[in-house]
């Protein structure tokens, strides 16, 4: 697989992609996504309201030709900014899953092959690490660094990228023990080179599968954080803050909360039912591993 | 198996050790410190040197380790950064209440898990296991604060079967919290027992295949008799585990919720101590968390160990 030409692959992903698709869970899952990512990229023009524009005149109303879905505390437009409250949680988390996936991908595999002390050793920082669970690292930090995107984007990245070592360690220690990684040693490349030509392209199914997992797992992540009030700064919209927000006047106006709640559910539906028609389209059926 | 019981026994101790090394180390590698913390603009000149002659900032930092990792080994989590509070006194009622909304998650979900697992597990592919599996993702990808924001909702608003905020103070005994407590309780069971029920159904279809099940069919024993002395006990094995995760979820996931529920816990607590950035709060909590994470996963893991004698003779070979 390791000689695969880019032509090659970009062909093997749309083929993944169409037997994602013939599945009913991958159908409803990728059209989920796809909206979503849509919706966040043309949002901004095609938005019938400004979301700062306030209206005293006209809060907590109800649905109305005007606005859809009624209009909140500040007399703002709800359907506007349900419709970028997504913008900033992607921005953040499409950024931050890669990233994850490739320092947790690269450091796991890399310690599957090398084993040893520092296998030992980085194995229990990894353990340490993960007996802070949810949201609980992300809290501390943000307690020492302040809130907001940019500090956490690299706050997500990297915690969300320790669960990930022990996924491609684990997806490493297989392949290692594979007749083709002893060839490789044998003829004398040097680890690095191993970890590049003959580990990365056999987890790197495992790897997708547990990136699109994780994916999920960093926006509900991200929106408790802009619950709570440490996530993204208003004026700006955002579906967790939003819900914090509309939840004191749920018994006036309850679309300012079933808005964002049904925006953030769905995106997290759709990624989850993608993910779980990657891994069976894959051949890898995750559901009896334990969710950590 | 004793071997194996301390060499567990050894690795939880140096797990909970790193985790305080990373908290102490985290925050003492970053700019400024508990004082600036507190102080902020006013950080400067006379107040930041009293302050820190206060906290005791002065001394070496491998001192004010050992001084801090000895006080959490003797209970003592020193003082919050704010009022002047002992933390160990802040935290004792708080504690205590998140211990007792996890108890009640706990003491219904799992039973609950258990037996929709079984079910599931039973009749799988048919209606029982697609409307509990369906059910189970929904409840699993559901944002812990979106699922307590519906609830309230529907019981509190519309319906106004339950109160929808908690306003007990935090040391009341625990009959007070009563009618407030559901919701907050109910949320966490219902989060909590997706993920046991889909590792109950799943190692319940395996069992269910297995010779042994067939062998007793054959004899003639009846159905309901399989189901209960041959498969649930070794089916119930891996879900041990399981329930020690979603015990260490529940310590993550008890945040939120006890803040959408003003719920006097640790999480509201926490979450406070974030806004005022009490950073010895914040640590202790942190610690706290950390050492009930790793001491139920502990238990869980010489819990299977006792009770699964496989597991034991592969890790002892493989040891």
């Amino acid at each position: 697989m390791s000689s695969t030409s880019p032509a090659a692959r970009g062909l093997r992903s749309v083929e993944v992609l169409r037997a994602m698709m013939a599945r009913p869970s991958g159908a409803i899952g990728l059209t989920l996504v796809a909206f979503h990512l849509l919706m966040a990229v043309l949002s901004p023009w095609i938005v019938p309201f400004d979301y700062k524009a306030m209206d005293a005149t006209l809060t907590l109303a109800g649905p109305s030709s005007a606005h859809w879905l009624g209009t909140d505390h500040l007399g703002r437009d709800v359907l506007t900014r349900v419709m970028l409250g997504g913008r900033e949680a992607l921005l953040v988390t499409g950024t931050a899953t890669p990233v994850a996936l490739i320092w947790g991908g690269l450091l796991g595999v890399y310690l599957g092959l090398k084993g040893g002390w520092r296998d030992e050793v980085a194995m229990r920082l990894v353990d340490a690490f993960l007996a802070l669970p949810g949201i609980l690292p992300l809290l501390v930090l943000i307690t020492v660094f302040g809130s907001g995107g940019e500090v956490l984007m690299p706050t997500l990245a990297f915690f969300f990228g320790i669960p990930v070592i022990r996924v491609a360690r684990a997806a490493a220690h297989e392949v290692v023990a594979r007749d083709f990684v002893s060839a490789a040693r044998a003829r004398g490349h040097r680890p690095l080179d191993i970890v590049r030509r003959e580990l990365l392209p056999n987890v790197t199914d495992t790897l997708l599968v547990e990136g699109a997992m994780r994916w999920s797992w960093m926006l509900l992540g991200f929106s408790a954080l802009s619950f709570l009030g440490f996530g993204v700064s208003p004026p700006k919209p955002d579906w967790g803050l939003m819900i914090s927000d509309a939840r004191v006047y749920m018994s006036l106006a309850p679309l300012g909360v079933i808005g964002p709640v049904v925006a953030l559910s769905t995106l997290i539906i759709g990624i989850n039912l993608s993910a779980d028609a990657l891994a069976k389209t894959l051949g890898l059926d995750h559901s009896r591993k334990a969710v950590i | 198996m004793l071997a194996l019981i301390i060499r567990r026994l050894a690795l939880g101790l140096i797990t909970v050790w790193l985790v305080s090394v990373i908290i102490f180390l985290g925050v003492e590698a970053l700019p400024g410190d508990a004082c600036t913390a507190i102080l902020e603009r006013d950080a400067h000149g006379e107040a930041l040197a009293k302050c820190r002659e206060v906290m005791g900032l002065n001394t070496p930092a491998l001192t004010r380790y050992l001084d801090w990792s000895g006080g959490i080994l003797t209970g003592d989590f020193g003082l919050s950064a704010n009022g002047q509070e002992r933390i160990a006194e802040l935290v004792g009622y708080r504690l205590r209440n998140s211990l007792l909304l996890a108890a009640g998650a706990l003491g219904v979900g799992i039973p609950l898990a258990i037996f929709l697992g079984v079910i599931a597990g039973l009749w799988r592919d048919r209606w029982p296991d697609i409307l509990f599996s369906t059910g189970a993702i929904f409840a699993m990808t559901i944002p812990e604060f979106v699922a307590a924001t519906i609830l309230i909702l529907i019981f509190a608003i519309w319906l106004g079967w339950v109160p929808a905020i908690v306003l007990t103070p935090a040391d009341a005994p625990p009959l007070d919290f009563f009618p407030e407590f559901i919701l907050a309780s109910t949320v966490l069971t219902m989060l909590m027992i997706a993920h046991v029920m889909r590792m109950v159904r799943a190692s319940m279809i395996e069992v269910m295949a297995g010779d042994y099940v067939q062998m007793a069919t054959l004899k003639g024993v009846p159905y309901w008799r399989i189901v209960f002395r041959h498969a649930l006990p070794n089916a119930l094995l891996p879900a041990i585990n399981v329930i020690a995760l979603t015990v260490a979820w529940l310590l993550g996931g008890v945040v939120v919720v006890e803040v959408v529920f003003n719920y006097p816990g640790l999480g509201r607590l926490l979450v406070d101590a974030i806004s005022d950035r009490d950073l010895p709060v914040v640590q202790a909590i942190t610690m706290i968390v950390a050492i009930t994470y790793v001491g139920v996963n502990l238990v869980a893991d010489i819990l299977s160990l006792a009770l699964n004698p496989r597991l034991r003779s592969h890790q002892e070979r493989g040891a």
